[in-house]
């Protein structure tokens, strides 16, 4: 039998790797947003000054916020063992194209918004099997890149429906290791993929939702725990509807929801006219280090955070296909 | 999915096949039920079943390799009545979900959205009849005119893309932005500035139709059919 693997999704990591840096970088709307004192650079304007293209914006911020990360720590790149990384565009371009400025193996993830917690997840299992000291883990997504790509060019005159999110614009990226001062993550709960045929691109949230109640419900149950014994259970980005579907989910299975709430909604202000709240790789990639300070203030002990990924291909979608839902959480504790 | 221990250790070797298509004809009989009934079953239940389907799925599908002839075809009928029982079950899943979360969606506001697409598609209207009547007063016959309206607010709708105005319009007024010929020159105006950026054969020639294009090639294909309509009724 596996012995790190606890129940049937579960991963114990017995060496609790640490996020011991991290940086962030967002655009301009989510700079104005309530958590704008957290950020470590703010863009003056989506696209940024000098660039040709908000692809290109993206890739930089992606690249700028793994540059802060590691010189936080006193890193160069080169000291990475690996780097794991991924956004929302077509092939995942604004993760390679950052790669090739590292200078270190690197994988591409793709989960959609549940990038970040992948990246997470599978950095803590190279550092648990010895295989490295120091993982850097980025995720990245602008709001006008994803939606010329998954919607509508962004100029065009189009009424947005309320249960539809923003896309962030933001990059965070994380450097985690095998030991070290930081917040320790010792568990993780890999997610199944959960359809419930919601087709509208629309209405992200309640597509995500039943992957987000399978993972946190196989989570629970694997580690024996309640909600109850977590100072906060946090979602990725299932803004207002997707939350309020996922505690109604929760509540049927008789778990108290009470310390239950997502990013899509801290990193916005309700004034900012975003409906549905925030979404995006870069939603819970910028809310993390709020979150970590947090910890690091001993605000919070243990917080289970939840990346939950919308897997939308317009194509697929308009071929009249669903989207597919999948969330992943890790347990981040600070002792 | 969780696979059947005993099973799959028996289909290591694929050589013998430990499954018949009665069994197979069974169980699908025996699903049957618990698929009319999907809204009683609790979760535990649930993942059994697509287990189940799934398990089935790929047994018969490796028969179907392995088989020949009129066997194969058969294997073949098979499969597919599992993939339409995995239909179903995703089918019926969804519809129960919708019932689920249509209360929670919050509610358009209708008559808001209403009131501000009369008042805006009646303010440009009105803008166009003012323009209108400018060209009419100035000697120009009633043709004419209604050519140059027209131009004149095409370069509107295309300037106030341009300027960033018309989307932020086009989020409050809705079709009262999106249905006068202003709404028609933002649709072609926005993909114009957004895929310049990939240059102007791929990028702008490429996609300028992007979004009008629909209403170019249907808008098109109704007038030749009105156009026959009245050829003939005349």
């Amino acid at each position: 039998m596996a012995q790190n693997k606890i129940g049937k999704q579960t991963l114990q990591l017995s060496s609790s790797p640490v996020l011991t840096s991290w940086g962030s970088v967002v655009g301009p709307k989510e700079g104005k947003g309530p958590l704008h004192d957290y950020f470590d650079y703010i863009l003056k304007d989506n696209l940024d000054k000098g660039d040709k293209s908000w692809e290109n914006t993206e890739q930089k911020i992606m690249q700028h916020s793994m540059e802060l990360a590691l010189e936080k720590e006193g890193m160069v790149s080169a000291s990475l063992d690996y780097f794991l990384g991924g956004d929302l565009l077509n092939q995942i371009t604004c993760a390679n194209l950052t790669a090739r400025f590292l200078g270190v193996p690197f994988l591409g993830i793709y989960g959609a918004c549940s990038t970040l917690v992948e990246g997470l997840c599978l950095g803590s299992m190279f550092l648990d099997g010895g295989y490295a000291d120091n993982v850097g883990v980025s995720a990245s997504s602008h709001h006008d890149t994803a939606e010329r790509q998954l919607r509508f060019p962004t100029e065009q005159g189009i009424q947005r429906p309320m249960t539809s999110q923003w896309t962030v614009t933001g990059a965070g990226s994380f450097i985690l290791k095998r030991s070290g001062k930081g917040i320790s993550i010792p568990q993780a709960t890999l997610g199944k993929i959960k359809d419930l045929g919601v087709a509208n691109s629309n209405d992200m949230g309640t597509a995500m939702a039943p992957a987000a109640h399978d993972t946190i419900k196989n989570h629970l149950q694997d580690l024996g725990r309640k909600t109850e014994d977590y100072d906060l259970i946090i979602t990725g980005d299932l803004g207002m509807l997707g939350l309020n579907v996922l505690k109604t989910l929760l509540v049927e299975d008789g778990y108290s929801i009470d310390n239950i709430y997502d990013c899509g909604l801290l990193i916005f202000d309700p004034g900012q006219d975003t409906h549905s709240g925030g979404s995006g790789c870069g939603c819970s990639a910028v809310v993390l280090p709020y979150l970590l300070q947090q910890l690091w203030e001993k605000k919070y002990q243990r917080i289970f955070l939840v990346g939950t990924g919308a897997l939308l291909s317009p194509t697929t979608a308009f071929q009249g296909e669903s989207i597919p839902g999948i969330a992943h959480g890790v347990v981040l504790e600070n002792h | 999915m969780v696979p059947d221990k005993e099973k799959s250790n028996e289909e290591a070797s694929y050589g013998v096949p430990p499954v018949t298509m009665d069994e197979i004809k069974g169980k699908l009989e025996s699903r049957k039920n618990g698929l009319e009934n999907l809204a009683i079953l609790d979760a535990y239940t649930k993942s059994q079943l697509t287990a189940d389907m799934q398990n089935d799925h790929q047994k018969v599908l490796m028969r179907e390799v392995k088989a020949e002839g009129k066997e194969k075809e058969q294997w073949l009928a098979l499969r597919l009545k599992i993939e339409q029982q995995q239909q179903h079950y995703q089918t019926e899943e969804t519809i129960l979900y919708q019932k689920k979360t249509k209360p929670l969606a919050p509610k358009q506001t209708v008559i808001k959205n209403v009131f501000l697409a009369f008042v805006v598609g009646g303010a440009i209207c009105t803008v166009g009849q003012i323009i209108l009547n400018t060209f009419l007063a100035n000697g120009l016959l009633e043709k004419e005119a209604g050519a140059a309206t027209s131009a004149v607010l095409v370069f509107l709708g295309a300037l106030f893309t341009g300027l960033g105005i018309y989307d932020e319009l086009g989020k409050h007024a809705g079709a009262g932005s999106i249905v006068p010929i202003t709404g028609f020159a933002n649709s072609i105006a926005s993909p114009a500035l957004e895929f310049k950026r990939e240059g102007f054969i791929y990028g702008v020639g490429a996609r300028l139709f992007t979004v009008a294009g629909p209403v170019i090639v249907y808008g098109t294909f109704v007038s030749i059919i009105v156009g026959l309509i009245y050829f003939f009724v005349k």
